[in-house]
């Protein structure tokens, strides 16, 4: 018989987002819930103990936060006897019809996505109301200053509660648009404390554990949106390489290095699902086109060859549509491996000396091609540059090896 | 923005410096990191200190001076140089203060520089 402590925080852990929303939903007040449900939480851990836990523990807490928010009483957070008999009462009864909780989280992720929230607090708003993540946390990943973290999370909650709307769903025009912008959302969150492309991702202050999640909820939840399951795929790929990334001594391993079989066979196999998937509803996007490219990895390791002209194609898409810096860093490493060697420093260069003067993946590439282009000296020089822009201690030690033994 | 990098390094990368096993990835990282700084042009000025046991700390208390040999305290990490850098955002100076060797071994502060005119000073 689990103690009514282990109970809460079982609910805790599991059920946070989902009844956060259902709080949040009416109002679209992300604070004033998170307060009444930190209150219902209390109140549960004063009250089970002595009065055994409740049928549906959910269904209190969220009863009581509502009473909470209704109530208003800012300076005591007590439940009088009285209202406890009341609330048990009338959990018996819910117990008793076969309704359900609401799952609203849908709308509360779409509500982070809104183009009234500050771009850069969108990631951290959801990571809060969804998973219940404290602004150290966010701000470790992301390198900010947790206080600067805490008021942007302030500061997005007051948009979110001035537009006085609550949460709905948005029209159908507009959903396309605030998917893109939830999804972007997860990616900067899996992307977080990732020293570049190239692998260096922190284990304990990364987030890609959380972005999955959050990815794995949005395909439950819109199962018809192909790039939902196209960035969910994208993450899986990632993640499945991550034993492979170290060696036994905790060293820096390349992807072209990689032992393969070390991949984890699961999250690659639910990858190549979701990309099957994706495809079958014939909306192409920005991530199903970049799990498309991690799937040629796989298909390379299989087949003992890299489907070259297919890898190139896929990333000109990229670039043709989504021409980020990292894209077009990755599409000119791609040609690279290619042999089209002098096409790829073509396309470096195309790049702005703003854009690519402090990020890492363009020196770290630059070096590479060089060295292939036997372009020695300005190839030392770019290695060092990558060098001096490696967060990571241990892909520094491997790239001050790489530059050692040349 | 203006601010200054601190670094404070334990005694174990200090030791480097001087170990001809370990010298040459020490300054090797350390002047990648510097030179990718200045060629990004952010850096302004900076300096890399001679090690913790060669400071002199000096006090005036009162009319009596105290002077001592060592640094100014006496703790697991002690500071191994700064750097200070031109930046639009507090966070563009956190990026670079993890990427410093320093970062990982160590700890970097990150303030910023008050501002030099009188007027600025009293508006801050």
């Amino acid at each position: 018989m689990e103690s009514a402590h282990t109970i809460a925080e079982r609910v805790a852990r599991d059920s946070y987002g989902r009844l956060l929303a259902i709080i949040a939903a009416r109002s679209g007040d992300i604070a004033s819930a998170e307060d009444a449900l930190a209150t219902a939480f209390r109140a549960a851990l004063e009250h089970w103990p002595n009065k055994g836990v409740p049928d549906r523990p959910e269904a209190w807490l969220v009863t009581v936060a509502r009473r909470e928010i209704s109530r208003d009483r800012r300076h005591e957070h007590v439940i009088d006897a009285a209202t406890s008999e009341l609330l048990l009462r009338l959990d018996e009864r819910l117990a008793a019809t076969s309704e359900g909780l609401p799952d609203r989280r849908l709308e509360l992720m779409l509500a982070c996505g809104r183009p009234e929230i500050d771009r850069q607090a969108r990631t951290a708003l959801m990571l809060q109301a969804v998973l219940g993540l404290d602004a150290k946390r966010i701000a470790n990943a992301f390198l900010v200053s947790p206080a600067a973290m805490s008021q942007r999370l302030v500061r997005a909650k007051k948009s979110l509660r001035s537009l006085d709307r609550g949460f709905e769903l948005p029209e159908a025009d507009v959903l396309p648009a605030r998917l893109d912008s939830v999804l972007a959302a997860i990616y900067a969150a899996f992307g977080a404390a990732w020293d570049d492309a190239h692998g260096g991702e922190s284990q304990t202050s990364g987030l890609s554990g959380e972005a999955i999640w959050l990815g794995k909820l949005i395909v439950e939840l819109l199962p018809d949106e192909p790039e939902a399951k196209g960035l969910l795929a994208l993450m899986l790929y990632c993640e499945a390489r991550r034993p492979a990334r170290r060696d036994k001594d905790g060293r820096f391993v390349p992807l072209r290095e990689q032992d393969w079989r070390t991949w984890q066979r699961d999250l690659v196999e639910h990858a190549e699902l979701l990309l099957r998937d994706a495809a079958a509803l014939g909306r192409p996007g920005r991530y199903q086109t970049e799990a498309a490219i991690q799937s040629l990895h796989v298909t390379a390791r299989q087949t003992g060859q890299m489907p070259f002209a297919a890898l190139t194609a896929l990333y000109d898409v990229m670039a043709a549509h989504w021409p980020s810096t990292g894209v077009l860093v990755s599409r000119a490493a791609a040609y690279g491996e290619a042999g089209a060697i002098g096409v790829a420093l073509v396309q470096l260069d195309g790049l702005r000396s703003g854009d690519i003067e402090s990020y890492q993946p363009y020196w770290v590439t630059r070096a590479h091609l060089l060295s292939k282009a036997g372009r020695t000296d300005a190839s030392a020089a770019a290695l060092t540059r990558a060098i001096g822009l490696t967060s990571d201690p241990g892909l520094r030690s491997f790239l001050q090896d790489q530059a050692a033994s040349r | 923005m203006e601010c200054v990098l601190i670094f404070h390094e334990p005694m174990s990368e200090f030791a480097k410096r001087t170990d001809p096993d370990q010298r040459e990835a020490y300054w090797g990282a350390w002047s990648a990191y510097i030179g990718a700084m200045a060629e990004a042009g952010v850096m302004t000025h900076g300096n890399g200190l001679q090690a913790p046991q060669t400071a002199t700390s000096v006090r005036v208390r009162g009319g009596d001076r105290d002077v001592q040999d060592g640094p100014y305290a006496d703790s697991k990490e002690q500071l191994g140089g700064y750097v200070a850098v031109q930046v639009t955002s507090l966070e563009d100076a956190l990026e670079w203060a993890a990427r410093s060797p320093a970062a990982a071994s160590g700890t970097v502060e990150v303030r910023q520089v008050l501002p030099a005119n009188k007027a600025e000073l009293e508006a801050a």
